[in-house]
């Protein structure tokens, strides 16, 4: 198996090598950028061809094309069109550029063609998969990748990922975890899963309550609250290693964020007598105090570029979402409608701020750009949706829901279309929380 | 036949030889003593009374040292009782607060200046005072809220002259609500200020 995995990365470092029409600034504009979900492209992905007399290939090419189509479906960008409209057999049909009969493409109203070939040799499978504009008659990706067929969902995702890029000019989530809290043992337990709900194991074994997981950019820690000492306590523990570290301080140490891109996080603290947010090394010791306001001061998070936080902050006599800009030290509040405004979460892009709102009793959450203006809300009539969290990519947002009586963890884009529950287990699951993508485990 | 009537003489004259020997011999003891013995009985028998008396006495005396005693016990009972509820009290009296606040209002400080007499007058006891709210709102804003309130009531105590050492306060945020119901009698009941013995 690590044979396997090392023969695999080798294979994504000296295999990939690059079909023609490499990919273009010009070629971003498929979507539509102030909404791509609005009008989803048209995708036609037939089965991949394989030779007919070799049944583990035939398997291969079946569950890869089947694992592509419902990896790009849970982008939200794309439709699919119907197998049985198809124009042409995906077995008999050309694969490669010159080939292609674009037009029979467009007359089902695909603008968009995936094409892949399975080969199986020496026991690994060796996929060719390409992504086309029928509408412009052009390539826009070819990717050769070769690996055992347990590698088959990590050749689909990084062929998503390409396919992902070309269209939107971002690298999608498909190398990305999510974090969050399940009552099912009985107790509140931090738990991780794939981007799409699959694979959900368990990451804490406190027998205690445990809340607000976050990633740091590297994606090998998790930093969390815990009651598991006493608490509630900050722990910073590794995703894979037995490696911890706490922060030695008395009081309450809420929700912690990490900085984008380096080893360090901000967290509230009240060892003062005041809660405070403050930044801290990744092992957990002060670097500096970031607010200076008396009264609640919580829930940081950060701007992809790490210079400004915004945080919830009771100054005004109400939780209300602030930013602050670490260069100038000055604090601007941004969120004025409605008497409570709480759990920000910037977007990886930068360009929006996700956040809940109480209003009549009812939680929803909106969506505000950092600078200000009018809030976007996304969830409306659905019981209470709390704890926003974006994508890596900043185009989908994890959210737990009660619409089903429980509260349980649900994704939908960035624009609130395509909502839909992320996982299934028993008791309560809340506060999730996006990692960035990890290709290095 | 002679025989007979000898064993019936026999029968008859010795238990009456036995009887008159002991009359005889009482007679000789006691008929010189007479007038002394009597004074003597008399004061045996004073003596004796004395004694009875004096076991009266005593008896008395123990029994209203035990009757004091039992009453002491009740009323060290009655005080020990008064103080478990009063200690009762004190850890099951909440402090309560309104919706997304950490004001002390009238009610939650009359209550505070009762825990604080109970303070003093238990100057060994420690005490944790955990704060909570309701589940409206969200879990980390309501973490911070919950410290925001057993703050307030530390402060409350300590500004009435309890040593700030002896009350550490903790945060549950939403996580340990009293009552699971939706409804503001619910909430309300959550929204509170807990005490806890350390």
């Amino acid at each position: 198996m690590i044979r396997h995995r090392l023969l695999f990365v080798l294979t994504l470092l000296l295999l990939l090598i690059p079909l023609p029409w490499p990919v273009a600034a010009e070629q971003y504009n498929y979507i539509d950028i102030s909404n791509p979900f609005l009008r989803k492209t048209p995708m036609a992905v037939p089965m991949f061809k394989a030779a007919a007399h070799d049944p583990t290939a035939m398997a291969a090419a079946k569950a890869a094309s089947e694992l592509l189509v419902y990896y790009l479906d849970f982008t939200g960008y794309f439709t699919f069109s119907d197998p049985a409209a198809f124009l042409e057999d995906p077995q008999k049909m050309d694969i490669t550029g010159s080939g292609i009969r674009y037009r029979n493409w467009t007359a089902i109203g695909a603008e968009l063609l995936v094409t892949g070939g399975v080969v199986i040799r020496d026991g690994d499978a060796e996929f060719e998969l390409r992504l086309f504009d029928t509408v412009k008659e052009k390539m826009m990706v070819g990717k050769r990748y070769r690996g055992s067929s347990d590698d088959l969902r990590q050749v689909a995702r990084r062929f998503c990922s390409e396919v992902v890029f070309a269209i939107t000019g971002s690298r999608g989530f498909f190398d990305s975890k999510i974090a969050f809290i399940s009552n099912g043992s009985g107790h509140k337990e931090i738990y991780l899963c794939e981007f799409d709900g699959s694979n959900i194991s368990r990451f804490t074994r406190h027998n205690s309550i445990s809340l607000f997981p976050d990633w740091s950019s590297d994606g090998r820690w998790i930093a969390y609250t815990t009651y598991a000492d006493k608490g509630p306590k900050i722990r910073i523990q590794h995703v894979r290693e037995k490696r911890a570290s706490w922060i030695n301080k008395p009081g309450l140490q809420a929700a912690p964020s990490w900085v984008p891109g380096r080893f360090e996080l901000a967290a509230s603290l009240s060892f003062s007598g005041d809660q405070e947010i403050y930044l801290l090394t990744g092992n957990g010791k002060i670097i500096k105090r970031l607010t200076s306001s008396v009264g609640i001061d919580v829930e940081p998070t950060w701007s992809p570029d790490g210079k400004r936080m915004a945080f919830v902050s009771k100054r005004s006599g109400n939780p209300q979402i602030y930013i602050y800009d670490t260069f100038t030290g000055r604090v601007q509040r941004l969120t004025f409608e409605g008497r409570y405004n709480t759990q920000p979460n910037w977007s990886p892009k930068g360009d929006r701020i996700a956040y809940s709102a109480l209003r009549n009793g009812v939680i929803d959450i909106f969506t505000i750009n950092p600078d200000g203006g009018e809030p976007i809300q996304l969830t409306e009539n659905q019981g209470s949706n709390e704890a926003p969290a974006w994508s890596p990519d900043g185009s989908l947002i994890a959210f737990s829901s009660t619409r089903g009586g429980k509260s349980r963890i649900y994704v939908m884009t960035a624009y609130g279309t395509d909502q839909r529950r992320l996982l299934t287990l028993p008791g309560e699951q809340t506060n999730p929380k996006w990692s960035p993508n990890i290709l290095n485990p | 036949m002679k025989r007979k009537w000898i064993i019936l003489a026999m029968l008859l004259v010795i238990p009456a030889m036995l009887f008159t020997v002991s009359c005889a011999k009482k007679a000789v003891v006691s008929e010189p003593a007479t007038t002394d013995t009597t004074a003597a009985d008399e004061a045996a028998r004073q003596a004796e009374l004395e004694k009875q008396k004096e076991i009266e006495r005593q008896k008395q005396l123990e029994e209203e040292r035990l009757a004091a005693e039992r009453a002491e016990q009740l009323k060290a009972e009655a005080i020990e009782r008064d103080l478990m509820m009063a200690e009762n009290r004190f850890l099951s009296e909440n402090v309560y607060f309104d919706f997304d606040t950490a004001t002390l209002d009238y009610q939650a400080q009359e209550l505070l200046k009762q825990k604080a007499m109970w303070l003093q007058s238990n100057p060994d006891a420690n005490t944790v005072i955990e704060g909570h709210c309701d589940e409206r709102g969200t879990n980390a804003y309501n973490l911070a809220l919950g410290e925001r309130r057993a703050e307030s009531a530390k402060a409350f105590l300590v500004n009435l002259g309890i040593d700030g050492s002896r009350l550490t306060t903790i945060s549950y945020g939403e996580e340990k609500p009293v009552d699971m119901g939706q409804n503001e009698e619910a909430w309300a009941k959550n929204r509170r200020a807990g005490f806890v013995k350390e």
